[in-house]
């Protein structure tokens, strides 16, 4: 397993040096996801066959000395909401279970002009509804820490398979802390780029206010070369942003010395475990010592944040996913009668309760009548939400606070009340409505259970987030832990 | 005081295609109400002078060429249609 421990620039030389072939890798992945996935359950689609004659095509050019980037011949396993042409695309729900896309994802355009290769399709809370993965329709994924424990959600395949060593790399999309909460739980590193950094054409889409599709890896610097590959314009997606994309890895290792850093007294108090609060003071006292100022600030409306996430994800949800109806793709309920009842059948055989529940609500604060009193009140809120972060990112360069206020709980632990689920959210929420980028970097344990760090930053200064999150990472060894497995 | 009751719960589901059993109407009402109750938070807040965000970034419309792209093959469209006959895609019947 020591192969897939290595970082992408070290993999990169070994492979020009003819030290290792790209089969070697692709190997090391599939024998470890033999080894380990019936208990981790991250894997839903493999792309074995494929991945070895890819690998073999990588392998020739390494050997014709032909000038390759430094994805060439790397593995990557992708969060099942993204589209893969010729790739089966479930979204972790019954209503797809067959689905075969015609098309390749923006991302995954891009990620196979790197070179990079897809051994799979990683499991997810179904639709990429929930904090946990038990919302998957066909197997919850398990915390490579602790089996008993979930992963996070909803992007805890992606997590529990990085953690676990089955993959180097993964994708998974965040839309209120799909990224980043599982990245703490498994002790991975884990970003949410800024709303409209990476294209979202082809990913399935949730809440198109808020969906981003982002990396999730070992360590910082991996990270930053996965986004200089997936970010940029598209035509295929309008809000895609038109930016230029910096060289992330360039200015890594500028240091925190003079850096000004914001800690919302919201995100160290209540429902915060004390461990927790801990682990983020010990973290900016190691930022102290680098030379990094810190300053206790408040994001005033952060209490507010969940109610309007619900109100507004739900209510594009409901609109998102009514093109699941049993006609073009996906499941279909026999013996109905007539197109109504084929729709209202197939629909609630489809999907599982976490997504009718969303989408009832979201319907319900669309409707006539509740409109004004739901929908248009939260994106009132959701604007006082996003000046918070506005009038603290005036005077500071980042904001660092817990990704989660809480280790991962138990499977099993949080599925009877929505409530109680939701609440792993608090945190994240509120970053993805301002739409800024945020990062989970691993600080700490608590119960032999990882801990994350988040590091948030202004629009489109990812490279801020990274140089932060990097001078935490070599000053501290919690990247470097492994779970026993 | 419910916030949503059994009959808002079962109107709710038919505008969102879904077919509930008397059971689940139960259990979503439940669950809904809790959600929307919390939501009651939000009107503590004075958002009368507060423009909604529908959109974080500050973006406009963004326009491109009328200029019609290549369409899918009938092969390729119908690849995961559940079924079709003809190159066209069959349901059930949508008038009696």
């Amino acid at each position: 397993m020591g192969i897939l421990h290595e970082s992408i620039q070290s993999l990169h030389k070994k492979l020009i040096k003819r030290e290792m072939t790209s089969t070697d890798i692709v190997k090391a992945t599939f024998d470890r996801i033999h080894e380990v996935d019936d208990r981790i359950q991250a894997f839903l689609t493999l792309n074995e066959e494929k991945a070895y004659q890819e690998a073999a095509k990588w392998d020739q050019k390494y050997a014709s000395k032909e000038n390759l980037g430094l994805l060439a011949g790397l593995p990557i396993g992708i969060k099942d909401n993204i589209i893969t042409k010729n790739l089966r695309t479930t979204c972790a729900s019954k209503i797809l279970y067959n689905f075969d896309p015609i098309y390749n994802a923006t991302v995954m355009e891009k990620l196979n002009t790197a070179g990079m290769i897809t051994v799979g399709k990683i499991n997810m809370d179904e639709f990429a509804m929930g904090s946990s993965n038990e919302n998957s329709a066909f197997k919850p994924v398990h915390n490579p820490w602790n089996l008993d424990y979930v992963p996070g959600g909803s992007s805890g395949g992606s997590a529990a398979a990085v953690a676990a060593g089955e993959v180097l790399y993964a994708l998974g999309s965040d839309t209120g802390g799909s990224i980043r909460q599982p990245a703490s739980y498994c002790g991975v590193v884990g970003l949410k780029p800024t709303y409209g950094r990476i294209s979202r054409f082809g990913l399935v889409a949730f809440a198109s206010s808020l969906d981003q599709i982002g990396p999730i890896t070992k360590t910082v610097e991996d990270n930053a070369y996965l986004l200089e590959v997936l970010a940029g314009v598209d035509p295929m997606d309008c809000t895609s942003a038109n930016l230029p994309v910096p060289k992330y890895f360039e200015s890594l290792n500028k240091g925190v010395k003079g850096l000004r850093i914001a800690v919302p007294k919201e995100y160290l108090g209540e429902g915060v475990l004390p461990e927790v609060r801990e682990s983020i003071l010990e973290a900016l006292k190691i930022y102290e010592k680098m030379g990094a100022i810190w300053e206790e600030v408040s994001l005033p409306h952060s209490k507010y944040a969940l109610s309007t996430y619900y109100l507004l994800s739900s209510s594009e949800a409901s609109a998102n996913l009514s093109r699941f109806d049993g006609v073009r793709y996906g499941y279909r309920s026999k013996d109905s009668d007539n197109l109504m009842e084929m729709y209202k059948n197939t629909r609630a055989e489809g999907f599982g309760d976490e997504v009718k529940r969303r989408i009832m609500l979201g319907t319900f604060a669309l409707s006539s009548g509740y409109y004004d009193a739901y929908y248009k009140k939260a994106q009132k809120v959701r604007t006082l939400i996003k000046q918070d972060f506005e009038k603290v990112f005036e005077q500071f360069d980042v904001i660092i606070g817990p990704t989660a206020p809480t280790p991962a709980f138990q499977i099993g632990e949080n599925t009877s009340d929505p409530m109680t689920m939701y609440a792993n959210d608090i945190l994240t929420i509120p970053v993805s409505l301002a739409g800024v980028p945020a990062i989970s970097i691993p600080c700490g344990f608590m119960n032999h259970l990882p801990l994350g760090l988040q590091i948030i930053g202004k629009h489109f200064d990812e490279a801020m987030v990274y140089r932060v999150a990097y001078a935490f990472e070599q000053a501290t060894d919690y990247h470097k832990a492994q779970p026993k497995l | 005081m419910s916030r949503i009751s059994i009959e808002q719960v079962k109107h709710v589901a038919n505008l969102s295609r879904l077919a509930v059993t008397e059971q689940e109407a139960l259990q979503f009402q439940k669950q809904l109400d809790a959600i929307i109750t919390y939501a009651q938070q939000l009107n503590e807040l004075d958002t009368e002078n507060v423009e909604p965000t529908t959109h974080v970034l500050d973006m406009k419309n963004v326009w491109r060429e009328d200029v019609a792209g290549k369409g899918l093959p009938i092969k390729e469209v119908l690849k995961n249609a559940p079924d079709h006959e003809d190159g066209q895609i069959r349901v059930p019947a949508i008038i009696e």
